[in-house]
């Protein structure tokens, strides 16, 4: 019973993924830039840039139960990582125009040499990439080593707020004039390789990847989370959440748990974070303001704390209702009703009532703790389902 | 005594600063002490009362503005605690928190929408807007009442908390919730009026602060409003005279941070500017973590153990 369940589970999982692969590439192929519907594209972009993000965060606050609140922080040094190793060396110079640069080359270019390459083809800038993703994480994740050996002590709101002071820390750090020829100061870093440029001619054709990248990268570290969760380590996150004392009792080592989790966490940040750099095109330490974790925090409680499926829905919808669907708000004109309250930053209010209404009034939100298979399992037994739905959600 | 001259600048708005962060930082640990609940939206409480200052002050004449404006900010502070922190009483203190940032979220909108994101110049109010001169030192008037009416409205309130009725229940929820509302306090009550005297407090900090600064943006309230809390929980959360003390020495710091680069070339102790002010915002969450790894429980804080 158990086994074959697992085993639908996966079928589940991989159709979706086959079909989220084929739609993303058929859109790009499909939807020109000046279309209207490009604005579906650059949310499909984004969304799982958040979406990612939001699942890192999900594994923090929602599974193993520690309230972190500096995920902008370790985005901004994992985009700024991310950035350094992928601008090549023809920009380095116009990128950093008030200081001598230190990393002058890039991944991209380096692995395209070691084969013989000319500098922009394809296996450079695909491996470049990745290669400079994974730095982007793994810098993220040992900056977070350091952090938790002394905040992860701290219990829940006082960790909370420690991590917030964290973020403004390394925002701080990144932006100091001293740290200029690695980070160019307060000013932006450009250049590097972004996602309009995995476009490659195959066949002939040129065929844009502008969007399977990011889902791509998101969704396999989202289905690496998911893993983790299901193992035994994510049942031990689980047990802390729940309770730390009891599970400390049952020989659980709370500190390297807590540890464990929070540097997994940071690390997929990161990689979120350099995939944001990918998708702005520029980059600036203070555009990771604590604004951006809230969102990324509203983003996880609206899906649902707990839930990885529900980090996902809530991620595109919080970016299609503020990138797209609620624009007319701003512009005058909403579902054919034309009045002047609908001026500019209106979006944002009615946006942020909502998700008052979601807080206040369905505190488990769009999924409470259930998953992408569940979905499809309640459907034919209706009776299992409240009671599953309860058991987390109560505490 | 060059030192001294040199020093002073930095010192007096470091006490002002400091004096208006000490405002907000008691309606922090206040709302703190009663609720555990960090309130993120104090910050943006502050903003509101100094974006009402604004709009009030264009057609009413500031006899009537400010204690309009303060009356409307306790309103507010009254208001959100009904609306969005009461219906959660009984929920896990991650919900509330997370309610705590979402009205943050929408009072941030809420004046991104009524500015248009422009920034709103604060109305001049006399007196304290005259400039004077503190030992060849010249400063706004603000500079110097700051620290006066702080002072003058902490000992009000640590009366009000130590001698009065309404202050006996506050310190009876402060100390077990469910056995003060077990023994016939109104709950709900005390914990407006923590909100009422909280928002009292940042209306007039408000006023002092915007005094000094350029003008009111939606975001404008989100630093020092976490400076604030930083403050509180220095001095040692739910301690009204710890969140004072914290908050002068974060006001001070910060500004001596922010000069310390021309102090250090003038001294000669370094040749080039090394861009240490950077660092200003920074250095109150160095001095949050220091605290919170060496006396989790602030300066004046009481220990608190943990049950099973």
């Amino acid at each position: 019973m158990e086994k074959s369940r697992k085993k639908l589970n996966v079928i589940i999982t991989a159709a979706f993924l086959i079909a989220l692969y084929a739609l993303t590439i058929l859109l790009d192929a499909v939807i020109a830039p000046t279309s209207r519907m490009y604005m579906l594209i650059t949310v499909i972009q984004k969304s799982a840039v958040y979406a990612l993000v939001a699942v890192s965060m999900n594994l923090l606050n929602g599974f193993t139960g520690l309230f972190s609140l500096g995920q902008a922080g370790f985005m901004l040094i994992g985009a700024y990582t991310y950035a350094i190793f992928s601008i090549p060396s023809e920009n380095t110079a116009s990128v950093y125009q008030y200081y001598d640069a230190v990393v002058t080359f890039s991944f991209q270019e380096a692995i395209n040499g070691l084969f013989g390459l000319e500098a922009t083809a394809a296996p450079g800038l695909i491996l470049g990439a990745l290669l400079a993703m994974l730095l982007a994480g793994a810098v993220a994740a040992l900056f977070a080593w350091l952090i938790g050996l002394p905040v992860l002590r701290l219990k829940s709101d006082y960790l909370a707020i420690a991590t917030l002071g964290f973020a403004e820390i390394i925002k701080a750090i990144f932006q100091w004039a001293k740290l200029g020829p690695l980070t160019n100061g307060s000013n932006v870093l450009r250049g590097y390789t972004r996602l309009s440029d995995f476009t490659f001619e195959i066949g002939g054709t040129s065929v844009s990847f502008a969007t399977f990248v990011p889902v791509f990268v998101a969704s396999m570290c989202i289905l690496l989370i998911v893993l983790l969760i299901n193992s035994s380590y994510g049942r031990a996150f689980k047990a802390i959440r729940e309770d730390e004392v009891a599970a400390e009792a049952m020989g659980i080592k709370l500190f390297k748990h807590k540890q464990m989790a929070f540097c997994i966490s940071c690390f997929f940040a990161g990689v979120g974070g350099a995939l944001l750099a990918m998708f702005m095109n520029t980059i600036q330490a203070a555009q990771f303001k604590s604004s951006m974790t809230y969102e990324i925090l509203l983003i996880v409680v609206l899906g649902g704390l707990g839930s990885v499926t529900g980090s996902c829905i809530a991620s595109f919808l919080f970016i299609a209702c503020s990138e797209w669907w609620l624009r007319g708000l701003d512009s005058g004109s909403f579902l054919g009703i034309e009045s002047t309250i609908f001026r500019s930053g209106f979006r944002l209010v009615v946006f942020s009532v909502i998700i008052m209404l979601v807080v206040l009034f369905f505190r488990k939100g769009l999924m409470g703790q259930k998953e992408l298979p569940d979905l499809f399992r309640r459907r034919r037994k209706p009776a299992a389902a409240p009671a599953s739905a309860e058991g987390g959600a109560s505490k | 005594m060059e030192l001294f001259d040199k020093l002073l600048p930095y010192l007096l708005s470091g006490i002002s600063v400091g004096g208006q962060y000490a405002l907000i930082a008691v309606g922090y640990t206040m709302v703190y002490g009663i609720l555990r609940l960090i309130n993120f939206a104090h910050g943006d409480v502050f903003m509101v009362a100094g974006l009402m200052m604004v709009y009030v002050s264009t057609w009413a004449p500031l006899y009537v503005a400010i204690p309009l404006v303060i009356l409307l900010t306790v309103l507010l502070g009254f208001v959100i605690e009904r609306v969005a922190y009461k219906p959660l009483r009984r929920a896990p203190r991650m919900s509330v928190m997370i309610s705590a940032i979402g009205v943050s979220y929408l009072l941030q909108n809420l004046a991104l929408y009524v500015t248009g994101g422009l920034n709103k110049n604060y109305p001049t109010i006399p007196w304290i807007s005259d400039t004077v001169s503190v030992f060849g030192a010249t400063t706004k008037m603000v500079t110097l009442v700051t620290p006066v009416l702080t002072f003058l409205l902490v000992v009000l309130l640590v009366q009000l908390i130590n001698h009065t009725k309404i202050g006996m229940a506050m310190r009876a929820v402060a100390r077990d919730f469910e056995t003060s509302s077990l023994m016939g306090i109104k709950i709900n009550n005390v914990i407006s009026i923590t909100f009422i005297i909280g928002s009292f407090l940042a209306a007039i900090g408000s006023m002092l602060f915007f005094t000094n600064y350029p003008g009111v943006t939606p975001t404008v309230g989100a630093m020092p409003g976490l400076k604030a809390f930083v403050a509180a929980v220095f001095g040692g959360i739910g301690s009204i005279p710890g969140a004072v003390i914290g908050a002068f020495i974060i006001g001070i710091c910060e500004n001596i941070i922010k000069g310390l680069d021309t102090l250090l070339t003038t001294f000669g102790v370094i040749q080039q500017p090394l861009g240490l002010s950077t660092f200003a915002d920074a250095f109150t969450f160095v001095l949050l973590i220091v605290i919170l790894v060496f006396k989790p429980t602030g300066l004046f804080g009481e220990k608190a153990t943990d049950k099973v």
